[in-house]
């Protein structure tokens, strides 16, 4: 087993190095050519995710990424400080499309739009993608884990 | 890659050229982009994304974001898109009920539904 830990300060220009790192160390660790998107975006949206969590919370407090590369398995793990916001399921991803996208008032003018994505959206676009994960709120904070397969020689029924 | 940007108008619409990686550093040059054109009168606007290489939910909030204020002034938002790794994102969210999506950039100029 071996693992590495990155430590960033939470800004949103650190998330695309976190990206760039974990890509790294998944193609390192045998991880299929076709998921390396996949794990791309996952750990994109469980850094910004992170970031923001920090940035509103404990902005001085670094944002920790463990990328554990196991026999038959990658494992990231981002860990922030806040609490979980709400549970998760793939559930939060079927947005009222009509709500989404109604027109803003006009006079909305150059402000920025509130979120215009639901809080917990990020976490849910990467139940959506990603195949085992788990989100657990620990003494330390939230854990966002995602797993994936490491060997391009694993027969697709061993799952 | 950083995010890349240009402008050009093609008959009543215009078209946002974009490139390189949206995310959540990146995502705000878009916003501005998006919030000057609709505020200097551009309500119909294409979106050309086949030169992205990545795009997360951030990304998508601002494109959101876009359409909701072209909308206010009974504008469209139309993507280019044809990446297999840009479009999964669009369909797991369910956003391809929401975007017209085009093959292309001439598609996009010339659909009206």
């Amino acid at each position: 087993m071996a693992t590495v830990e990155v430590s960033f300060t939470a800004l949103p220009a650190h998330v695309r190095t976190a990206r760039l790192v974990a890509l790294a160390v998944a193609r390192r660790a045998g991880v299929n050519e076709d998921l390396l998107d996949e794990v791309r975006l996952a750990v994109g949206e469980a850094c910004s995710r992170a970031v923001g969590i920090h940035q509103s919370k404990a902005a001085d407090t670094a944002v920790t990424m463990l990328l554990v590369d196991e026999q038959d398995q990658f494992i990231v793990e981002v860990v922030d400080v806040g609490p979980l916001e709400s549970s998760v399921s793939p559930d939060d991803l079927d947005l009222d499309a009509d709500a989404l996208t109604a027109p803003a008032a006009p006079d909305a003018g150059t402000d920025p739009l509130p979120d215009l994505l639901p809080p917990g959206f990020g976490l849910a676009v990467i139940s959506g993608l990603v195949e085992q994960m788990s989100v657990t709120s620990e003494m330390d904070g939230t854990h966002v884990r995602m797993t994936w397969p490491a060997s391009d020689v694993m027969a697709p029924s061993a799952e | 890659m950083d995010l890349s940007l240009s402008t050009r108008t093609e008959g009543d619409r215009t078209v946002v050229t974009v490139g390189g990686e949206i995310d959540v550093y990146t995502a705000p040059k878009l916003r501005e982009q998006l919030i000057d054109l609709v505020s200097s009168g551009n309500y119909d606007l294409v979106v050309d994304m086949e030169n992205v290489d990545f795009l997360d939910s951030t990304g998508l909030g601002v494109l959101v974001g876009g359409l909701k204020r072209v909308r206010a002034h009974e504008g469209s938002l139309r993507l280019v898109c044809t990446q297999e790794r840009i479009l999964k994102i669009f369909r797991i969210t369910g956003l391809t009920k929401v975007f017209p999506i085009h093959a292309s950039v001439d598609e996009a100029l010339a659909a009206t539904d």
